[in-house]
């Protein structure tokens, strides 16, 4: 794998650290009055999702990672793992807990996500930002309450639980956004 | 022209709120009017000094543009250094007798771009003969009320030893590359490629968890420095620390100032280990710049000289976060 400069550090670029995949967040050039200039850098880490803030000495050269973002079409599981499919050469990919980790709470069967592979290995599933799910037990509505605060638990059927408004009943379609597992709104279809 | 005037005549001003170019071209034309008229007012005197020289500046964390000025007709080549500041060729007039002088000029420095960076940039530089550091602090705070009277003007001033103890916890004057490593690890810095040296390891962690947070509420005096940082100031050997200060403003190295070093035999020492320091690193020597040192032999005044990075004080004044908000051009644009 080619090694990259500190001088063609950029927002984006992958490289590995500590022997994982990192993909840089932010990259700040710095030349303090003394001493060497350096480069202030903000990485994450693609296994962990930690994010970290390190400070390479300009000109050090490090290793980048052969990491690839591809959308795949979620098929099923078995519980251990997760299985994509790749729509235009119906090749299919596993992905174990660990890289799936949360998304598995937004996982629908034919969604299109984007899974993250490392070395052609799935170390991470990023869900879309809004997914379209059904209400598989909640407790009974209230008629015409849509607007009153409060409201309750509602499982879904990939088995996330959300708060939703006390309208919502089961078997109904709801908007979710993923990022912050939080309700939206009611979906049509 | 007089037959165009008659049709402008009904034109109406240009609204500066309407370009932001010619917002920032009003900015920049006030300030450096005010400057001058700072200086007119103390007697100081605005000089010009050649850009390009045979002679540079050997200091090891400074990388100079070099210009080919080779004719047609000459076999070898004729490199000229552009200079990194004007403080040679201003030294050399202040040797010849011209007394308080500042310029305001482009300097050039090989390095990368970056939020506060440019490889050309703007800077005033003065020099104060008879005047010590401290005074020249006093000065630079004038200047500092006089172009941003609306506050900002209350500075404060620290020594960079309680600097760092005070943000630290750290005697960094007595501590050893260790300590400051250790000091960097606990304080959460990961730091990577460095060697272990003294002033290097110094400047991370003032650069990193000291600078964001000076300057922030008033502008902030840094001063006498580790007798290893002295670059071209007076070093004070009782204390073993250079008399050097630096300014800063919201967490940004504004100005950077020595009481000067009036010494022939000082100069060339601290140019040749420059260079030493420089070809253990691998780097290009630097012709060093004999001219000055003879000057300085004919006897230079005690003196103080601050030089001032122009951008960045505009961006202060604009409110800026990036040093390209103040400038019209892009480095990679023109």
């Amino acid at each position: 794998m080619a090694k990259y400069n500190t001088s063609e550090f950029k927002s984006g670029l992958k490289i590995m650290q500590d022997g994982d995949p990192c993909t840089i967040i932010e990259n700040e050039f710095v030349k303090p009055g003394k001493g060497q200039a350096f480069n202030r850098v903000k990485l994450k880490n693609l296994k962990t999702g930690r994010i970290v803030e390190r400070t390479f000495k300009s000109g050090e050269s490090v290793e980048g990672a052969d990491v690839m973002e591809t959308e795949l079409q979620y098929l099923y599981t078995d519980g251990e793992f997760w299985n994509f499919m790749d729509e235009q050469t119906f090749e299919q990919i596993a992905a174990d807990k660990t890289a799936v980790g949360d998304a598995y709470k937004w996982l629908k069967e034919q969604d299109v996500v984007t899974v993250t592979l490392w070395n052609d290995v799935p170390i991470a599933v990023t869900p879309p930002n809004f997914v379209t799910l059904t209400v598989t037990e909640t407790d009974p509505g209230l008629k015409g309450d849509t607007a009153s605060g409060g409201g309750k638990p509602a499982t879904l059927q990939t088995g996330a639980v959300v708060r939703v408004p006390l309208f919502v009943e089961i078997g109904e379609l709801l908007k979710i956004d993923t990022r912050s597992g939080e309700y939206v709104s009611r979906a049509k279809d | 022209m007089t037959p165009a005037v008659a049709n402008m005549s009904a034109a109406p001003k240009i609204d500066a709120s309407v370009s932001p170019c010619r917002e920032l071209v009003l900015s920049r034309a006030r300030m450096y009017a005010d400057i001058r008229a700072f200086f007119h007012e103390r007697g100081v005197l605005e000089v010009e000094t050649p850009v390009f020289s045979l002679a540079g500046n050997t200091d090891p964390a400074i990388d100079s543009v070099v210009a080919d000025f080779s004719s047609p007709f000459e076999n070898e080549a004729s490199l000229r250094y552009a200079h990194t500041s004007p403080e040679f060729a201003m030294k050399r007039l202040l040797a010849a007798g011209s007394g308080a002088i500042y310029q305001i000029c482009k300097v050039f420095r090989k390095e990368e771009c970056g939020r506060l960076h440019r490889p050309e940039f703007s800077m005033l530089e003065w020099y104060r003969p008879g005047m010590s550091y401290h005074a020249l602090m006093d000065e630079l705070a004038e200047l500092l009320a006089w172009l941003m009277p609306a506050g900002r003007a209350d500075t404060e001033r620290i020594s960079y030893a309680d600097l760092f103890q005070r943000e630290l916890k750290l005697d960094v004057l007595s501590a050893g590359v260790a300590e400051l490593k250790d000091c960097a690890h606990e304080n959460g810095l990961e730091v990577v490629g460095f060697d272990d040296d003294y002033d290097n390891w110094a400047s991370l962690l003032l650069a990193n968890l000291i600078e964001p947070g000076l300057g922030v509420d008033n502008p902030v005096f840094v001063y006498d420095y580790p007798s290893s940082q002295a670059a071209l100031a007076q070093i004070r050997h009782e204390d073993n620390i250079a008399e050097r200060f630096e300014l800063y403003i919201n967490g940004v190295e504004i100005a950077n100032g020595y009481q000067e070093l009036t010494d022939a035999q000082i100069y060339l020492e601290r140019f040749e280990n420059d260079n030493k320091k420089r070809k253990l690193s691998g780097l290009a020597e630097i012709k060093v710049d004999h001219w000055l040192i003879k000057d300085i032999l004919s006897g230079f005044p005690d003196s103080s000289g601050v030089a001032l990075g122009l951008d960045r004080l505009l961006m202060v004044m604009l409110n800026a976060v990036d040093i390209q908000e103040v400038l019209h051009f892009h480095v990679d644009d023109i």
